[in-house]
Parts: C-alpha cells; sequence; structure tokens
C-alpha cells in the first residue's frame, strides 16, 4: 500500500499566550527566540495513521512538507516515526500561499510522485488552522475524501474510516485511493525509537523547487489568489482572577462554594 | 463578476431548522440589505419542503428545496454534489455555512469545487466599503484574530461559529419564493459509503446545555480521580468536560472535550481543575459568566482568564467543595 503523507511544520503551538507575538504591519507571527518549531498535532496522528497501515499490511509512506528549508526536521521526525522517505517543498514562489495555493502545490508534488492509494492530512493546521487543504486537495486529484477519522482499516482495496462527530461516530468506506485527514482521537502519536531515530538522522531530505514539480506560472498565481489576510490583531483578554484563600485548601474551597452559591 | 446574492446552507435538526441556520439567516439578510442582493437558502432533505416558509420568515427571500432522499442525512459526496449544482447554476456571491459537523465538512469541499475563498470558523461577518466580505477568525488557536477578503475569487465563503451571532426574528407576514430543486443526485457518484452511524450517549445533562461544566485535564492523573469531578457535577446538577489529554489518556469520552477541536461550551459556572489553561483549550470555553480555576501552579494561564481561583493540589479542594456545595442547596 503506498501512502503519502501531508505534514506541516508550524510555530509550537503550546507555547505560553504571554510569548506570543505578532507584528500586525506585515500580517505575521513572530516567532519567540528559542522555540523550535514543531509538526503540526495532527499531522503526526496523521503519520502515526499511517504507521499503523503500514504495520498491519507493509507498504510504502512518503511525506511531503510544504514550508521553510528547516521543514526538513519534521520530515525527518516522521522518518523516525517509521515513515519511508520525505520531500520538502520551498521556493520563493510558495510563500503566504492560501489553503488552495497550498493544496495546489501538494497536489503537484503527489503528482510527481505518481502511485497512491491514500492520502493523510491532518484535520486542520494547529497554526492558522483553516481545516481546508486536505478536502481542496482532495477536490483538485477528484479522489473521495474522508474527514475526522479516528480509525483507519485498510481491506480489498477499500478502506474502512470511523469517523468522529459530535456525538459518537459513523462507521464509512472509501474506495482507494482516497485522502483521508486525521483528528487527534485516533490516538497518540509513538514516539521515534532506537534504530529508526538512527536512520532518520542520517537521511537527506531533497528539497523540491517549484520548476521541479511544475507548481508554477499562471496556474500558481491563480491558485494563490482565493484568499488575502488583511489583518492580524491579538484580542485583549484581561480578566481580574479573585484568589480565594483559606487557612486550608479545605476552607478556601469552603468560601468559595459560599460565593459562587450566591452567584448561581 | 456575475456573481450576485447571499446563499445559506441551511441545517436541518430534528425536523426543524437548526439554530445555526437561523442565526446564519440573520447575518445574511443584513449582508443582502447592504449590498442590496438576495437573500437564499437551500435545504437538503426528505423533508425539507416543510421548512420553506420558516426560512422565508427567518428572512429568506427564496429558498431551494432538495428533496432527495439521499440527502435524508448527511452524506459528504451527496450535500457537496448537490450544494456545488446549486452554486454553479446559480452563481451566489456569497455563501454561507454553520461551523458544525456539518458545515466544517462540507464547506472545504465545495470551495474546493467551487474555487471560491473560504474562511472557517469565522466570529464576525461583515463588509468593507468595496462591499467585499470581510471574515474574523481566530487562528493560532485563539492568540489572534486575522480578518480575510476574497478579492477577485467566488464565491466568497464563510462557516460561522454557532452562538455568536444573535438568531434571526421570525416573521410569519414575510414573504418569499419556494423552489424546488429539480435533478436528482446520481446515486454512482457517491463514492464513500455510510456503513454505520453509532451515537456514544452521555449520562446525565448534556455538555452543551449544562448550566454548570466541571472540566478536569493532565493534572487529575487518573480515570478514578475524574471521578471526583463527576460527583460535584452530578452536586451542581452539571455535565463533566475534559482536556484532549485528558481524553487522550482514556480518563474521559473523547466526545467530552472542550477546545478548539472539541466542544464550544458557555455555562453559568465553568470549573477548571487540574487544567493549564492553554489557548486551545479555553477558546471552548470563554463564553462562561464565571470562570473557576483550581490548580496547584499559580502561574498556569488558566488563572489570566478565571473569575475566581484557589491554588492548592485539587484532590485537598474537591471534596470540601462537594461537600459544601452539597450543604448550601439542600438548604
Ligand atoms: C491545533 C490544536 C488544537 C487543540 N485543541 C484542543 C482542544 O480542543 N481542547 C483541549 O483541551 N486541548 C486542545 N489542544 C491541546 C492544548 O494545546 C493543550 O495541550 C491542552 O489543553 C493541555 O491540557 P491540560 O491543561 O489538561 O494539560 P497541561 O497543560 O499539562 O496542564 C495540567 C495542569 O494541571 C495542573 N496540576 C497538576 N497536578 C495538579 C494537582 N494535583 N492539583 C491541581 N492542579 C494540578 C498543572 O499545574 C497544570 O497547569 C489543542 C492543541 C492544538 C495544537
Ligand atoms: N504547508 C503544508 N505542508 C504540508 N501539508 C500541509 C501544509 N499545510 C497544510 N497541510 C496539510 O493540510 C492539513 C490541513 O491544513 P489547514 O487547511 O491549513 O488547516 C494539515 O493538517 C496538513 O496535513
Amino acid at each position: 500500500m503506498n501512502i503519502i503523507v501531508c505534514v506541516k511544520q508550524v510555530l509550537d503551538p503550546e507555547i505560553p499566550p504571554a510569548k506570543f507575538k505578532i507584528d500586525p504591519a506585515t500580517k505575521k507571527v513572530i516567532p519567540p527566540p528559542g522555540v523550535p518549531p514543531v509538526i503540526s498535532v495532527f499531522d503526526e496522528r496523521a503519520v502515526e495513521a499511517a504507521c499503523r497501515l503500514k504495520d498491519k499490511q507493509g507498504g510504502k509512506i512518503t511525506v511531503i512538507s510544504l514550508g521553510a528549508a528547516q521543514a526538513a526536521e519534521v520530515v525527518k521526525h516522521t522518518i523516525a516515526m517509521g515513515t519511508d522517505e520525505g520531500f520538502v517543498l520551498q521556493d520563493e514562489a510558495f510563500e503566504d500561499l492560501d489553503s488552495f495555493g497550498i493544496a495546489y502545490v501538494l497536489g503537484k508534488a503527489i503528482e510527481k510522485i505518481g502511485a497512491y492509494d491514500l492520502v493523510l492530512c491532518g484535520r486542520q493546521s494547529a497554526d492558522w488552522g483553516n481545516g481546508q487543504v486536505g478536502s481542496i486537495l482532495a477536490e483538485i486529484m477528484g479522489i473521495p475524501v474522508v474527514t475526522l477519522a479516528c480509525d483507519i482499516e485498510a481491506a480489498d482495496k477499500k478502506l474502512k474510516v470511523k469517523r468522529i462527530v459530535k456525538d459518537g461516530y459513523e462507521v464509512l468506506e472509501a474506495p482507494m485511493p482516497s485522502l483521508i485527514t486525521a483528528s487527534s482521537e485516533l490516538g497518540l502519536p509513538r514516539l521515534p525509537a532506537g534504530m529508526r531515530i538512527m536512520i532518520a538522522a542520517r537521511t537527506q531530505v531533497p528539497v523540491w523547487k517549484a520548476a521541479d514539480i511544475g507548481a508554477q506560472g499562471p496556474e500558481l498565481d491563480k491558485a494563490k489568489a482565493h484568499t488575502e489576510v488583511t489583518g492580524l490583531s491579538v484580542p485583549s483578554r484581561k480578566t481580574e482572577c479573585e484568589m480565594i484563600s483559606g487557612d486550608s485548601p479545605g476552607q478556601a474551597a469552603e468560601n468559595l462554594a459560599a460565593k459562587l452559591a450566591k452567584l448561581l | 463578476m456575475d456573481n450576485k446574492g447571499v446563499l445559506v446552507c441551511g441545517e436541518i435538526v430534528e425536523g426543524k431548522l437548526a439554530p445555526i441556520t437561523i442565526e446564519l439567516l440573520g447575518v445574511g439578510r443584513k449582508l443582502a440589505d447592504e449590498l442590496g442582493e438576495d437573500l437564499s437558502a437551500l435545504l437538503m432533505g426528505g423533508k425539507a419542503g416543510g421548512l420553506g416558509q420558516e426560512a422565508i420568515a427567518y428572512g429568506a427571500d427564496k429558498v431551494y428545496i432538495a428533496e432527495d432522499s439521499l440527502l435524508d442525512s448527511y452524506n459528504s459526496d451527496a450535500y457537496t454534489q448537490m450544494a456545488a449544482d446549486l452554486c454553479q447554476k446559480e452563481l451566489p456571491s456569497i455563501v454561507l455555512l454553520g461551523h458544525t459537523d456539518i458545515g466544517c465538512d462540507l464547506a472545504p469541499r465545495l470551495n474546493g469545487r467551487l474555487g471560491g475563498g473560504l474562511a472557517m470558523d469565522c466570529l464576525e461577518l461583515s463588509l468593507d466599503s468595496a462591499k467585499m466580505l470581510v471574515s474574523t477568525r481566530p487562528v493560532f488557536g485563539g492568540n489572534a484574530h486575522a480578518t480575510m477578503v476574497s478579492k477577485t475569487a467566488r464565491p466568497q465563503m464563510a462557516t460561522l461559529r454557532p452562538k455568536t451571532v444573535p438568531p434571526a426574528k421570525r416573521d410569519d407576514s414575510r414573504k418569499g419564493e419556494v423552489i424546488p430543486v429539480e435533478g436528482k443526485l446520481d446515486p454512482a457518484a457517491l463514492k464513500v459509503k455510510v456503513v454505520e452511524r453509532i451515537k456514544e450517549e452521555v449520562e446525565g445533562v448534556k455538555l452543551e446545555d449544562a448550566e454548570v461544566v466541571v472540566s478536569g485535564g493532565r493534572g487529575i492523573g487518573s480515570a478514578q480521580s475524574f471521578e471526583m469531578l463527576r460527583e460535584l457535577a452530578s452536586v451542581l446538577g452539571g455535565a463533566v468536560g475534559a482536556t484532549r489529554p485528558a481524553c487522550d489518556e482514556g480518563w474521559a469520552p473523547m466526545t467530552l472535550q472542550i477546545g478548539q477541536t472539541g466542544k464550544v461550551v458557555s455555562p453559568k459556572l465553568y470549573i477548571a481543575v487540574g487544567l493549564s489553561g492553554a489557548i486551545q483549550h479555553i477558546g471552548g470555553c470563554l463564553g462562561s459568566k464565571y470562570i473557576v480555576a483550581i490548580n496547584n501552579d499559580k502561574e498556569a494561564n488558566i488563572f489570566n482568564v478565571a473569575h475566581f481561583g484557589i491554588v492548592a493540589d485539587y484532590k485537598e479542594v474537591l471534596p470540601a467543595l462537594t461537600a459544601k456545595f452539597k450543604e448550601l442547596l439542600s438548604a
């Protein structure tokens, strides 16, 4: 089974809000110094889903990441988890792409990779969190899409997908190839270990430029022009927190209950 | 640009217009009036026909009814096909959906097919001086808000977060047109089959409806300790919620996750226990009237959004809190 996973490198989403800074003029986030970027959380779970399928029926997992040259780090991280190879898509022409632009470029890279049975994405990226790229990519490639998967099985050229909904789940059957987006309910990703870490460390991740995948010219310009960010701001949130104390935590709790009972 | 008018993709829940649809009709009406164009709605499903007049009462000028039985419950392929066909025929300038199970799946596919510009999970929708749709949405987990515009791509699309705008006012004297959508879906075009749907019933008060939510995080430490939260919740007639790590660990069912990628709740009282207050979590509870934090780390971010706090080990706080509430509420 040939699986392609799209992974994005993002600013560590778990930085404390106090460290989160933006430049409103350029509408960009200023990464705090010394905080290394990470693999987007749901993409790591998509990699985990791919690895589980490979554990069961073998196959090959190819990873692609569109971003800066440092995105090689997240590709290596996935290789340490169990993927086979990966590519970084980096080009000046790829800067500031919106969801359509990203989907277009990923689609071009997938065309170049060739045969596949399954494309996996995260449900949404941990930075801009659009939750669109997977579905647009599937529409561009003309393949079926199932979003929010928490379990994927493959048998007889079919994919059985458990999909999260608000009050439970659905079980769907999709043909191959299809695109599936992974949700966190899939479960925790494996920790890289042993030999795989060494293999990953030795891996050179090739960089594909716009010309290498034919993602350029008026086609790219058109793909880029769907949405534009016109403003970025940090909402102010200031709440005065009244600290409740007492001679003991238990006493504080009783004081708190008394206070709340009056407000409810 | 030939695209004109605002289209709301409606949702039907238990035979009625979903609350989000009534909210969207309200926003859609405003936008359509400012544009001087029509507001239309698309209703899909076997029982949609009966709701046409209602959508008109809530503000629609035209209601398209697609009554194919393949649309009775949400099917991604079928809904995408039907909505895309209608949009390609009617060429709306703006298409609005709810940021719900259905909208989150349908909107990006529809956008992919139509080649428009889409903003997801919007908190605000307005028009700029050029009468283009300006969508405001949280980004970076809620650390920032971005505004987005689609300068040339059409339709301009957005999903609106439920409960961010008031519902449209009903006016049964309003007049409009109910238009059956012609053309049936081709079952062969439905590539993904729905095998089954499983509802996971949660006992007690539903999280979304609860007036009190007691929410636990990684600091709770075990499934067993989560029982303490259930006790407190039951004394207060409330529901239990959880952070993602607590769900990941299996201490609470996944359906109880609150936050950016879980449920959004706005109870009167939100008691956050042993959770740090990550931005992606608090996005799901900031609408609460009172937030109470119990955490043994006084630097935890949850104290920046809480109204009341206790800095202590929750194990020493919860039993006394539960007992005191029991006493006060029985009096
Ligand atoms: C794109 C994206 C989407 C996400 N969506 C969600 C979401 O929808 N919902 C969600 O919850 N998370 C979400 N997350 C994860 C989120 O970023 C945080 O990782 C998560 O909310 C942290 O959970 P926590 O507070 O339980 O754990 P921690 O951050 O580990 O906090 C545990 C807290 O417990 C306290 N504690 C420990 N022991 C005790 C004790 N004995 N008594 C009292 N306090 C104690 C600690 O001081 C600490 O503050 C998302 C992340 C990303 C990147
Ligand atoms: N720059 C990127 N490189 C690789 N994959 C991406 C990139 N951006 C988005 N994706 C994929 O698309 C998913 C949804 O992204 P988004 O629509 O931005 O929320 C992510 O979880 C990734 O799987």
